[in-house]
């Protein structure tokens, strides 16, 4: 009696960890990565609310076409012994149904061409960074501190060939960071010394072509502090998938001491 | 083959010559028919070579980490498995289809121009054979991905200048084909066909051949440049020299635009013909589906940039491309409801044709959602180059085009052969191919959404387990189609005896001539009945 209650007991108690610690693997791995990130700006949050707002209006007429759809190919089966009806043609219907959607489009069309507008309006930024692509790294200029870098996948080899195990952060990560101050209207400028690439971190809220011989013209306002991870966007060749990019947001202070940093650090190299 | 095609000869004793023996039959003819089947072996063989590289792009993407392939050599198969999908499979099948039917459907005896029609055909296994070879030159083949986008493109090795040729002759072939779709439309027509009376797919692909005429050259202008850029010293696309890289997306996609609707627009056609069918009911709303067709043809033209929203266009000009991209719903939409109004209060049988059809309203639109939600200029600044594009321009192409390829084929193959195919088989098939379809393409709009880029050999760890659930439908929607040749090749060669009108619910005049075909039809002009012509 014992020993059985004392089995049940313990059979309920593994059942109970294994579904606990599979719950835990499920939220650790990338089955619940199924949407697009909030992000950390207004931008950002505003092309999250759009692209809900439209996933669901989706979601919507696809549930009452299919269910139409779907009630019809269970009733209307010959099986049933049903006769068909002959009717096909309704002028009525068919302006119904042009100009229902049309109506529902111009509810999308009215919150996009807000939020578009407002991405498009690069005037009164604070500071300025240029970013160049390169076949396969990223370059960044600060053009009002006088600092400028490369910044390069730092995922060794061994890792990308299987030989090493992976780290979590695995081809999102570069020896130097951009960093970049939080609650600053900041415009980036992108561009590329050889091909088109792309450069994206979707905490943002956007991606822009880096285009040779052109300059793209765009602003962010980071609000969080955080480290945030993107890619290149566009195919550029061999190395496409390993020119990652990682952005440190920090707060002004921390930013204003980072400049420091670099500015010493470029005199020193320069004064050897 | 060539045994299916003299039983139809001998069987009925026509009078005419019937089709000539041996290999020469095949190099020299003119017959629609022939040609017809021409274009659809073709297809069906480059669909298994653009399949194969299209199961090594999966099977590398099943596991972050570089496994199997060097990441230039993907580059080159994701180039090439979309450059053959497009050129090889999905428009040389809808082709081959036009071939067949078109004449047999307006009641012709053969398409208007039967000598261009074999040059149309013969010249895509020269072009396919020269794009294909260009993975042995130097440097390997083409790895911009299908829309060449310079100045990436002009790294290209030494398969560069046989990549343009190669695209020169599909954009004849295709030209040309269009040309004898448009001459046979609008010559041959049996007397009482008028244009308001015919059939569905006639209708989508004089549109469509429209669209060829018009963006084919367009293309060929693109890639012509690009050649000169590269050996002639210009700078069209060179900004160092006073062009501009942009110009090209701008000229490439105002072909592409088109072109993948002169790969859906027949496809609206096929499942045109066949739900009305298997509804045992007309096809609702005729008229507005012609004009619904029309206007998609139309608006195609001016959606070009909403492809390149992230290239840095004026705002206003981002404004125009997303209303016009998003007007498009409209007539997509018409399309789709009078699809459903075409079987309400029908009296429905679910065959396989009927099946594929059904499976293709549904995920065709699932791909017109996500198309819809593209069209939204800003979140597209986030959607746009992610696994979520992947995904919506499959949902459009593989259950959508390729669907109703195969619908088109279970509905026409015992009118082509004289045989009903195994019905038992073919369900297996569609189960196989639509779980297959799904399971490899509705994962990838989480990976594009959570973040990750297309045209990539490798990975961040989060998208490992979407991965591989895509790769493992894509070894099973892959494996399936090789139970479609088998049944293709069992039907020709053997299986019951199908009746002249085939299907209890067909109309058309196709269904009014014996089964198999033969060799000639409609040498007399038929006479027009009310229950055979629409309108
Ligand atoms: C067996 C079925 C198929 C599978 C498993 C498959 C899979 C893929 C994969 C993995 C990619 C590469 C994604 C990337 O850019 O990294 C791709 C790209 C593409 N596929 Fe498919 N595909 C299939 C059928 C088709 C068909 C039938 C068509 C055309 C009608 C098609 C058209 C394309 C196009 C246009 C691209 C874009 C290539 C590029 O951007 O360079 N696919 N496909
Ligand atoms: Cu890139
Ligand atoms: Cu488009």
């Amino acid at each position: 009696m014992h020993i059985k209650c004392l089995a049940r007991f313990c059979a309920v108690l593994t059942s109970g960890v294994l579904l606990l610690w599979s719950m835990a693997a499920v939220a650790e791995s990338g089955w619940l990565q199924l949407n697009m990130p909030r992000g950390v700006t207004a931008v950002s949050r505003e092309v999250y609310d759009l692209h809900m707002l439209i996933l669901w209006i989706c979601v919507v007429i696809g549930v009452l076409v299919f269910g139409v759809m779907f009630y019809s190919m269970y009733f209307h089966r010959k099986s049933r012994g049903v006769k068909p009806a002959q009717f096909h043609e309704s002028t009525k219907v068919e302006v119904v149904w042009t100009l229902v959607p049309l109506f529902i489009l111009v509810g999308m069309a009215v919150p996009a061409t807000k939020t578009l507008i407002t991405m498009e309006d690069t005037r009164d930024t604070e500071m300025t960074v240029k970013i160049t692509g390169y076949q396969w790294r990223w370059q960044y200029e600060y053009l009002d501190q006088d600092i400028s870098f490369f910044s390069t996948l730092s995922t060794p080899r061994e890792q990308i060939y299987n030989l090493a195990e992976k780290n979590t952060d695995y081809i999102l990560e570069v020896d130097n960071p951009l960093v970049l101050p939080v609650d600053t209207r900041i415009r980036l400028l992108t561009t590329s010394a050889d091909v088109i690439h792309s450069w994206w971190v979707p905490d943002l809220g956007w991606k822009r072509d880096a285009i040779p011989g052109f300059i793209n013209d765009n602003w962010t306002l980071i609000e969080e502090p955080g480290i945030y991870r993107g890619v290149c966007a566009e195919l550029c060749g061999r190395d496409h998938a390993y020119m990652p990019i990682v952005l440190h947001a920090v707060s002004k202070e921390e930013f204003a001491e980072w400049v420091q940093q670099q500015q010493q650090s470029t005199a020193i190299s320069a004064a050897h | 083959m060539a045994a299916t095609t003299h039983d139809v000869h001998d069987g009925h004793g026509e009078h005419h010559h019937g089709p000539a023996k041996g290999l020469g039959r095949w190099l020299f003819t003119t017959n629609h028919k022939d040609i017809g089947t021409l274009y659809l072996l073709f297809s069906l063989l480059m669909f298994l070579v653009g399949g194969s590289m299209a199961l090594i792009i999966r099977a590398e993407l099943f596991q972050p980490g570089l496994q199997l392939v060097d990441p230039h050599f993907f580059n080159q198969m994701t180039t090439m498995h979309a450059l053959i999908m497009v050129f090889g499979a999905v428009m040389p099948a809808f082709v081959g289809l036009a071939n067949w039917m078109l004449p047999m459907m307006v009641g012709a005896p053969d398409m208007a121009l039967p000598r261009m029609n074999n040059w149309s055909f013969w010249i895509l296994p020269f072009a396919f054979t020269m794009l294909l070879s260009t993975l042995f030159m130097p440097g390997g083949g083409p790895a911009s991905g299908w829309t060449l986008y310079p100045p990436l493109v002009l790294q290209t090795g030494d398969a560069f200048p046989f990549v343009i040729l190669a695209i020169h002759l599909m954009g004849i072939s295709s030209i040309m084909g269009a040309i004898n779709v448009i001459a046979t439309i609008f010559n041959m027509r049996a007397p009482g066909m008028t244009l308001m009376r015919m059939p569905l797919f006639v209708w989508t692909w004089l549109i469509t051949a429209f669209l060829l005429i018009a963006v084919m050259p367009v293309l060929a202008g693109a890639v012509t440049m690009l050649l000169t850029d590269r050996y002639f010293a210009t700078s069209f696309f060179n900004a160092a020299g006073g062009g501009d890289p942009v110009l090209f997306q701008h000229i490439f996609w105002f072909f592409g635009h088109p072109e993948v609707y002169i790969m859906i627009l027949p496809a609206f056609g096929v499942v045109s013909q066949i739900i009305p069918t298997f509804s045992r009911k007309p096809l609702f709303g005729y008229h507005s589906m012609v004009y619904a067709t029309a206007a998609i043809a139309f608006l195609s033209f001016i959606v070009w940039g909403h492809h390149m929203f992230t290239v840095g266009m004026p705002l206003t000009a981002e404004l125009f491309f997303m209303y016009a991209t998003m007007l498009i719903a409209v007539p997509t939409g018409v399309k789709v409801f009078n699809w459903v109004a075409t079987m309400w209060r029908g009296a429905m049988t679910f065959e396989t044709p009927m099946l594929f059809s059904i499976a293709f309203v549904i995920l065709f639109t699932i791909g017109g959602f996500s198309g819809l939600m593209l069209a939204i200029a800003p979140a597209d600044f986030q959607y746009h180059d992610t696994y979520f594009v992947v995904a919506h321009f499959h949902y459009v192409l593989v259950p959508g085009a390729v669907f109703s390829i195969m619908a088109a084929v279970y509905y026409w193959l015992p009118k082509w052969t004289g045989h009903m195919y195994n019905e038992r088989l073919s369900r297996i098939h569609f189960w196989l191919s639509v779980i297959g379809v799904n399971v490899l393409f509705f994962p990838q709009h989480f990976l594009g959404l959570a973040g990750m880029p297309r045209r990539v050999p490798d990975y961040a760890l989060q998208f490992t387990e979407w991965n591989m659930v895509s790769s493992i439908g894509a070894f099973i929607y892959g494996i399936s189609q090789l139970l479609f040749v088998y049944i293709v090749i069992q039907t020709i060669r053997a299986g019951d005896k199908a009746t002249d009108r085939v299907w209890e619910g067909a109309h058309g005049l196709e269904w009014t001539v014996p089964s198999p075909a033969p060799y000639h039809t409609f040498d007399k002009p038929p006479k027009i009945s009310t229950a055979d012509a629409h309108g």
